[in-house]
């Protein structure tokens, strides 16, 4: 029994897909799907860039097997902006705020912080520097994301009231 | 070539001081929007039909001679189509080294497969191919090699073993000197001596290593994909090692997750699965993981110091006299002795110094070879040197911010020439107003009420200081670049260059210099880079050099493309050129009155190969241009930082830090702003969390992202950046100068200085990281 | 850095879970996965069978019962930390919680496969011993109870035998008013504590009534300092006290490696006691002032 048949769904997209029992979430996403936005930066669980919404919760997909996600609801980058032509608040405001440079911690940043506003929608920056201490960012120095979740944060809010 | 004669590109007009209307502005970027999708080529990202996977077996011990390697339990695993040893690649040559003036390093470049001897944990020895990743794991782990022990070297200021017979692991020493250096201690009202070392670590990019190799018969090219940096000079050496003519190699550069110096080097994975391509006749794509890269990437930054100086009663440097250990790791790896070589070049900084003389010893140990990484050379003495202007002030009781004013090269020296050279190029500090620079950082940091209130907090218990450290950086390394600009018959505008992205905003910038000269939208320019199929020669992306080269060849080739347009619309409106100007893609008049326009694309078609008046003449609207230099650009600036310290613990915390930064010019000052917080990082992290260690057999204890330490977002600062443009490059149309490495270069030698002061005990950080068990022990021996 | 080869088992029931446990050779049970899911990228772990632990029903969950909290094995970290429960009735928990990993890692990461995998630094170890935690450990004979401070059997080995496993945790709620404070330092946020406090005040009439104070990541288990405790009983809270009490980490015996030596640990461990234990004195109130468990 070294594959599996699993049905789940991706970005609101069912898929059934064979999967290795040992391949994790990641590779599955990727390899499998194609959904090469989530990037394997360490792959034990330290670098964040992984990171993907499983039933809405933020994970670490190198650390959850494909296996696992069956019947279950994923969420990865490519699954943010609400069509081709638009944004997510907070893809617009990392573009606005220079807040990516190389873009590899992007989509990590992006599902993580997705998940965060959903809690907190109205965040002060030290609740921001929390939520993304799990992501680490090699280029920019962080300041730019904390500024461009506050004006992503700003933004939500305002198109909810 | 265009159609008009050609121009030498010196001609091309400055940039005019000041703003314009896109460069100088701090507009977003062109290249955020895949990113930001998640629809990125990433070097993982490529794939291609009935690719198989490599996965390399390395050594596991530091240094060993080769007894046996075998093979045959994993030939014979599921999905495995081969395994090589070196027995298999005997036929590549060593990893070669781009050219610099230090000699005799060839016997100690790397094989791509270790051929009798392994030198450090994580050396190739051997690779397996299969048709899945997990497959040739797998596969890799019944490997067996068997190695006899050999005796290791993980100190270079021990004395030097033996790296091979007939070559022991000195393969040169780096001396410079001018001046009268032994008068200048003989003269000297005081000499300062101190030993320093500064910590093994490197760039570690989010993203690791890739590469992706594709035989193209029907074409005959072999493609490579995953590359970096210095995509022609790697095409130049694949196509020699491997026996083909470079027109038949091309590299390709997708997205990039962060270079640093270390990626994109030809390393011995590039050219395996170069080889096992041609040979195997399947794509071969090879990802390295993480644990892979803390052992098998570019290494860097070990280096001690014995340093002293030589001042007169006020503090002036009469000389500095310096022999270093550089710690290069078991093999020469592309760059030769380059980060040696710069460490000895640019150790004397932003001071008058009248005699100089430096020994750099170069030495192999049976470590992870090493190599540039961000502020290569001058983090390292950025903080040596900075260390001994704190350790001359506090021996002859001067502040250590009038110490550094007194020994600056006044604004009125410039440009300042030194009888040194680093890079092969002569030093030449080309602008520069460090005093004024100074001034402008300490009043935005508030340095003095700042005292103050630390001198307070400190009567209240706490453990507080501050410090400062100078730097000069370098940039724009010549000696040329080409940039070819086109506008099509759509009118679309595309910029080839030679350059890479390494994630930095290459794109945007190069766009922003050509939209300034040709009048169009920056945010429609499509920026081609680091690809060898596009442009015959290039020179990529490393020490700061791709705004000022490139940024400089764009300028010209879109001034050319500017003027043929023009000259072009003149004959077909009947004015002169003078009278015309390019607005948003449309040729007008420039006085603003209603006429006659043209839009570019129009004037392309015009110029069209089938156009009856182009006949003799090359058609196309576009020029190709290429600047040259033989010196550098050096930036400059100063960091200022407040720290905290925890006595109970020994935890630093660093409260409040500004970096000024001279760059020439700003082409975008948010991305420069984003270089130097950015670059701050990565100082910050060699200061006070990463090191590669080794245990005392050679074995690296930092191998997974648990251990070797990179700041998140709870380590920052509050960072304020003070970029400065008081000192425009005389040496290029732009008056830029690199902004890439200054956040990093001072970090290091900062938090030195502001941990000193908080200690209260000048002198005491002499070695970099700072790890807080020793500032507990520090803290318990103080009075 | 892929898993090696290895069977996966996903059973429903604590019945199912514990007869594959009981049959198969070399299994390993998979929790939140947070520490065996690297291990198995990095291929320093190697089961042949894995039993995944997340589809089994009942695992999850927080209750009061009587004088004690229930959470099961397969509760999120995440759910403890927000849980009103235990914010109410165990802050200590709550408190160090905020120091476990991130928050996608606790999204994910369970109380009891954070309890097995025996961290010599792991918070909720160092929070479990410092509340008297009650294990409910389920074998194919039946439920047993067992202490948190017999379930250190070595370096990251607990005393489970290889047919048991942990499915809930019952912790002693400790009086309303009670003080509780954690405290640790480690190179990062987020990353293992190289040495951490957790320190438990219970006061009466202006005296210390019940004191328990836990050093993390000093040895392989947690340890408790019943000596500090004892002296602190009986005696008015105060900064001299704490110190007092403190400079019993000064003889411990702590475990040492090149960036952080036993002194160090130790010096450690004196500083996070003395702040824990007054920063939970600063937290007690006497308790009339709370309301009790309903």
């Amino acid at each position: 029994m070294s594959t599996r048949r699993i049905a789940l769904t991706v970005n609101g997209t069912r898929h059934e897909a064979e999967a290795p029992v040992r391949q994790h979430l990641g590779d599955f996403l990727r390899g499998t799907l194609g959904l090469t936005g989530t990037h394997l930066g360490c792959e034990h669980g330290v670098c964040g860039a992984c990171t993907v919404l499983l039933d809405g919760r933020a994970i670490r997909a190198c650390l959850v097997l494909a296996v696992q996600a069956e019947d279950r609801a994923v969420t990865t980058v490519e699954g943010l902006a609400p069509s081709p032509e638009a944004l997510h608040p907070l893809q617009a405001a990392f573009c606005a705020n220079h807040g990516l440079q190389c873009g590899f911690c992007t989509p990590g940043m992006l599902t993580t912080l997705e998940e965060f506003l959903r809690d907190c929608p109205d965040p002060t920056e030290e609740e921001v520097r929390v939520a993304i201490s799990g992501n680490l960012c090699r280029c920019t120095g962080y300041d730019s994301i904390v500024a461009a979740t506050m004006e992503a944060a700003r933004a939500m809010r305002e198109a909810a009231a | 070539m265009d159609g008009l004669s050609p121009r030498p590109g010196e001609d091309a007009p400055a940039l005019a001081a000041g703003p314009g209307r896109v460069v100088g502005r701090p507009v977003t970027r062109i290249e955020d929007l895949p990113l930001v999708r998640g629809e990125g080529l990433f070097a993982a990202d490529v794939n291609f039909p009935r690719q198989l996977h490599m996965r390399v077996v390395r050594a596991e011990i530091a240094h060993g001679r080769i007894v046996s390697v075998d093979a045959e339990a994993a030939r014979a695993m599921p999905g495995v189509v081969a395994v090589w040893t070196a027995a298999d690649v005997a036929d590549i040559p060593l990893i070669p080294f781009r050219a610099t003036k230090v000699r005799g390093l060839e016997p100690y470049c790397q094989p791509v497969l270790a051929r009798d001897r392994v030198r450090y944990v994580g050396e190739p020895v051997a690779v397996v191919f299969a048709d899945d990743a997990y497959r040739a794991e797998d596969a890799a782990e019944t490997v067996m090699v068997e190695l006899e022990e050999l005796p290791v070297v993980l100190d270079a200021a021990a004395p030097p073993g033996e790296f091979a017979p007939g070559h022991d692991t000195e393969p040169t020493v780096v001396r410079k000197e001018y001046g009268d250096i032994d008068a200048a201690f003989r003269s000297a009202h005081a000499v300062v001596e101190l030993e320093l070392s500064v910590g093994r670590h490197s760039g570690v990019p989010l993203e690791t290593r890739g590469a992706i190799a594709r035989y193209d018969a029907a074409h005959d090219v072999l493609e490579l994909h995953g590359t970096a940096k210095k995509q022609h000079w790697n095409r130049d050496e694949i196509a020699r090692l491997l026996g083909r003519p470079p027109q038949g190699v091309h590299l390709f550069e997708g997205h990039v997750g962060g270079g640093f110096g270390v990626r994109g080097e030809l390393y011995p994975e590039d050219l395996l699965v170069c080889a096992a391509a041609l040979r195997l006749r399947r794509p071969v794509k090879w990802i390295e993981d993480r644990r892979e890269h803390l052992v098998a990437t570019n290494h860097s930054r070990q280096q001690s110091h014995r340093i002293r100086a030589a001042v007169d009663a006020e503090g002036r440097l009469l000389g500095i006299d310096d022999a270093f250990f550089h710690d290069q790791g078991a093999y020469v790896r592309t760059h030769g002795a380059r980060v040696a070589d710069l460490a000895a070049g640019m150790l004397p900084g932003p001071y008058r110094l009248p005699a100089y003389r430096v020994a750099g010893h170069f030495r192999l140990t049976n470590k992870t070879p090493a190599a540039t990484y961000r502020a290569p050379g001058r983090y390292e003495t950025t903080f040596v040197r900075e260390r001994l202007m704190d350790a001359i002030a506090a021996r002859l009781g001067i502040d250590p911010v009038e110490i550094r004013r007194r020994n600056l090269v006044a604004a009125a020296e410039m440009p300042h020439a030194r009888p040194l050279d680093a890079l092969g190029t002569d030093v030449v500090l080309d602008s520069g107003d460090y005093e004024g620079l100074l001034d402008k950082a300490l009043a935005r940091f508030g340095w003095d009420a700042m005292q103050q209130e630390l001198a307070a907090r400190r009567a209240a218990g706490e453990c507080v200081g501050a410090g400062l450290a100078f730097f000069v950086e370098k940039s724009g390394l010549g000696p040329s670049d080409g940039v070819r600009v086109t506008v099509d018959a759509t009118g679309a505008v595309e910029v080839v260059s030679g350059a890479a992205s390494v994630g930095q905003g290459v794109e945007t910038a190069l766009a922003q210099i050509c939209a300034e000269a040709l009048g169009v939208d920056y945010s429609r320019i499509r920026v081609v880079r680091g690809r060898t199929d596009r442009i015959e020669f290039g020179n990529g992306a490393h020490a700061s050099r791709v705004t000022v080269m490139s940024g400089s060849a764009t300028w010209q080739a879109a001034l050319a493309v500017r003027e043929m347009a023009l000259e072009c619309a003149a004959q077909l409106l009947q004015l002169s050129p003078a009278e015309l100007t390019i607005r948003e893609g449309v040729v007008t008049r420039a006085d603003g009155l209603a006429g006659p326009s043209l839009t570019l694309a129009e004037i392309a078609r015009g110029r069209g190969p089938n156009s009856p008046a182009m006949r003799g003449q090359t058609p196309g609207l576009t020029a190709e241009r290429w600047f040259w230099s033989d010196h550098m650009a050096y930036p400059y600036g100063v960091h200022l930082a407040q720290i905290r310290i925890d006595a109970g613990t020994g935890g630093v915390t660093v409260e409040r830090y500004l970096v000024a930064n001279d760059i020439g010019r700003a082409i975008n000052p948010m991305l420069v702003e984003g270089q130097i917080v950015g670059g701050l990082a990565q100082g910050l992290g060699g200061a006070l969390l990463e090191e590669f260690r080794y245990d005392p057999s050679g074995q690296p204890l930092s191998t997974t992202l648990a251990d070797y330490l990179i700041p998140t977002i709870a380590e920052m600062p509050e960072v304020d950046v003070l970029i400065a443009e008081d000192a425009p490059s005389p040496l290029n149309p732009l008056g830029v100068k690199g902004a890439g490495e200054g956040g990093t270069n001072g970090a290091g030698a900062c938090i030195a200085s502001a941990v000193d002061d908080a200690l209260r005990r000048p002198g005491a950080i002499t070695s970099l990281p700072v790890l807080p068990a020793h500032l507990r022990a520090l803290l318990t021996e103080a009075p | 850095m892929k898993a090696a080869p290895f069977a996966y088992h996903d059973p429903r029931s604590v019945e199912e879970a514990l007869h594959l446990l009981a049959t198969l050779e070399n299994a390993r049970l998979l929790a939140g996965g947070q520490s065996l899911m690297p291990m198995l990228n990095m291929r320093v772990a190697f089961p042949d069978h894995l039993i995944d632990l997340n589809r089994v029903e009942g695992l999850a969950g927080i209750t009061a019962e009587g004088g004690a909290l229930r959470i099961g094995a397969m509760t999120r970290q995440r759910d403890i930390e927000e849980s009103p429960l235990v914010r109410a009735h165990l802050p200590l928990m709550a408190e160090a919680l905020t120091h476990v990993g991130h928050r996608q890692t606790r999204n994910r990461g369970t109380i009891g496969g954070s309890l097995c995998n025996l961290d010599p630094s792991a918070e909720l170890v160092a929070v479990a011993t410092a509340l008297d935690a009650v294990l409910d450990v389920q074998g194919p004979s039946g439920v047993r109870d067992l202490s948190i401070h017999d379930l250190p059997l070595g370096f990251m080995t607990p005393s489970l035998a290889p047919e048991e496993m942990l499915t809930a945790i019952r912790i002693p709620l400790p009086p309303a008013g009670h003080g509780a404070a954690f405290e640790e330092f480690a190179r990062r946020h987020g990353d293992y504590a190289i040495t951490s406090a957790a320190a438990v005040l219970v006061l009466e009439g202006g005296r210390i009534a019940r004191a328990s104070l836990t050093l993390g990541g000093v040895g392989a288990g947690p340890l408790r300092l019943r000596t500090a405790e004892a002296a602190l009983a009986g005696q008015a809270p105060s900064e001299a006290l704490f110190r007092e009490a403190a400079a019993a980490c000064g003889s411990i015996e702590a475990m040492s490696d090149p960036q952080a030596p036993a002194w160090y640990r130790r010096r450690l461990a004196a500083t996070l006691a003395r702040r824990a234990l007054a920063a939970a004195a600063s937290r007690a109130t006497t308790p009339a002032r709370q309301g009790s468990l309903a």
